[in-house]
């Protein structure tokens, strides 16, 4: 797998990120070498082995459905960066034209 | 004003009326606004000051919470209502928590008192602090090196005796690695010993909050405050948390000790040598060594950084201009509020690690690197269990070196190298310490780490206390 172009601007639309020239090849050099590093583990074999998803023992730990700690709607939209009254304001999602 | 470093003695000097609580909050805050190590980035004095006054009352009137005397700094990706908290990053620039960690929560109840919030490496992705949106946090043993990372403000404080303890978060070794490199305690908790509900989420299943102190006692004490169930985390256990008091050690103890760790070739000579000669000495006395193999030492790493980043990249969408944080003033239609947002907002070592996530969980990828990494999580996480069958502890170092230059690692991979003995606790999710027991003729501080079996905190806090007891020197 070699990292070119291509890939950092799949990456970047992936990651909802922008880079400019100098950038991107800064980021393409360095995972290259991420990936070389990382291309390690295709030594060990792991035909049989089960992949360790859950590192908690316990299995579903259930509390009721119930209100508290509730946040007012102005408490709510205290951090929004830009905010209407009693909504989060956002520019225009769909475009008329 | 001479601030005792233990609780216990903090108390007693209260108890004595040698000094007053307030005078301790108004020592502390005036250290901290003369220090110039950046580690701080605020102090909530007035608060900090009324809680003395309040707490300083109930400890006249014998009824105040076992942490009354305890002024603790928190990191900067803890949450305290009504405070800000940004992770150190410009994304998060001016964000109010609207809710305290658990952890937090509990500290309050028991009145310990929180000082302040500490710099950090931008979203704990970091082992020098150097990635903070603050700027670089440095080494109180020499201005010239880092603290390590990612809680590097957390680590200076207490080598700088800024406040009595300190809250960091270890995904890879956060909290031990700036331990060693600052001279003090550093100790991470067994997965889902303490709640992270309120911690700004890095890898949801290698975070935990840890501790920094001067004392085993007073880790072992906010450790017993802070663990337990919480029904705001799903991950937590249920299991009883660990007593409040340490045990004297009763019986010899058995270490293992991994020897492809102690024969890894940038460890430094001194800091090997020291380990051998800790060794030599607890033969001496009759303990059980054993040298073990653990032949993933070069997988560790590359494990960590495929499964951390992939976690990374999911917990990190979140950030997206909308709904809290900052928003790019280039944000024209949903695509360039996204874009611009997240690229003006977050720094270069982000990027790279969400770059990284979406590489290894993009489709065609998968399989080869995000499965496979979990794939061999599991053989580390069993060999683990087989080391620990026989032994009490592993011990290892926590570094390979001392603290390095500002400025000095501008490899990435290099830097990830830094965590090559403190992943492992973090793979597998156990329990480990950084205790100080160790110092460079390079005149820095480095530490000796040990790690034992889930949910043994106890058998932890036991062992850490005899080895400071026996190698600890002032």
């Amino acid at each position: 797998m070699k990292i070119n172009k291509d890939v950092i601007s799949k990456l970047a639309r992936l990651s909802k990120l922008k880079f400019n020239d100098d950038e991107s090849k800064l980021i393409s050099n360095d995972l290259s070498k991420m990936l070389k590093f990382i291309n390690q583990l295709n030594d060990l074999e792991t035909k049989d082995i089960d992949p360790l998803i859950h590192m908690n023992e316990e299995l579903n730990n259930w509390r009721e459905d119930e209100i508290d700690d509730v946040l007012s709607q102005a408490e709510a939209l205290t951090n929004s960066p830009v905010k209407d009254g009693t909504y989060f304001k956002l520019p225009k999602v769909l475009d008329k034209s | 004003m001479d601030i005792p470093e233990s609780l216990e003695e903090i108390q007693k000097k209260i108890k004595n009326g040698e000094c007053t609580l307030v005078q301790i909050c108004k020592e502390y805050i005036q250290r901290i606004n003369l220090s110039e190590n950046n580690a701080f980035i605020e102090v909530f004095e007035e608060e900090a000051l009324e809680k003395a006054q309040k707490i300083q009352s109930k400890i006249s009137a014998n009824n105040a919470g076992i942490l009354a005397g305890m002024f603790i700094g928190i990191k900067d990706n803890i949450c305290y209502k009504n405070h800000q908290v940004t992770a150190s990053s410009k994304i998060l620039n001016g964000f109010e928590s609207k809710f305290s960690a658990t952890a937090v929560k509990k500290i309050l109840n028991e009145d310990g008192i929180i000082i302040g919030r500490l710099n950090c490496d931008e979203f704990a992705m970091g082992s020098s602090n150097e990635k903070s949106f603050y700027g670089p946090v440095k080494n109180p043993c020499d201005s010239k090196k880092v603290p390590g990372g990612s809680s590097g403000g957390s680590a200076a404080a207490i080598a700088e005796k800024l406040c009595t303890a300190t809250l960091g978060s270890d995904t890879g070794g956060s909290v031990r690695q700036p331990a060693s490199f600052c001279g003090v305690i550093g100790y991470k908790p067994t997965y889902g010993r303490v709640s992270r509900n309120g911690l700004i989420a890095y890898g949801s299943s290698f975070d935990q909050i840890g501790v920094f102190a001067k004392t085993v006692q007073d880790t072992n004490l906010i450790s017993h405050v802070i663990s337990g169930a919480d029904k705001y985390d799903s991950t937590v256990a249920t299991k009883e948390t660990h007593k409040k008091d340490i045990q004297s050690l009763q019986k010899k103890i058995k270490i293992g000790i991994p020897e492809e760790y102690l024969n890894f070739d940038n460890l430094d000579l001194e800091i090997k040598n020291r380990l051998l000669n800790i060794v030599e000495n607890l033969k001496s006395k009759g303990h059980e060594i054993e040298l073990l193999k653990f032949p993933y030492i070069d997988y560790i790493v590359p494990t960590y950084y495929v499964l951390s980043t992939a976690e990374a990249s999911s917990n990190l969408s979140r950030y997206d201009g909308a709904h809290f944080g900052f928003r790019s003033t280039e944000a024209n239609d949903i695509e360039s509020t996204y874009e611009n947002t997240r690229s003006e907002g977050f720094g270069m070592e982000v990027k790279r690690r969400i770059m990284l996530g979406n590489f290894v969980l993009s489709s065609g990828y998968y399989d080869a690197y995000f499965t496979k990494a979990q794939k061999v999580r599991r053989m580390i996480a069993d060999k683990t269990t087989q080391m620990l069958q026989n032994n009490d502890v592993l011990l290892f170092p926590t570094t390979p070196t001392t603290a390095f230059n500002i400025g000095e690692i501008k490899d990435p991979v290099t830097m990830y190298l830094q965590d090559i003995f403190t992943v492992h606790a973090n793979i597998v999710g156990l329990p480990a310490i950084s205790l100080p027991i160790g110092q460079h003729s390079n005149k820095m501080p480095f530490g000796v780490q040990l790690m034992t079996n889930k949910f043994k905190e106890e058998k932890l806090f036991e062992i850490s206390q005899f080895m400071m007891e026996t190698f600890y020197k002032k």
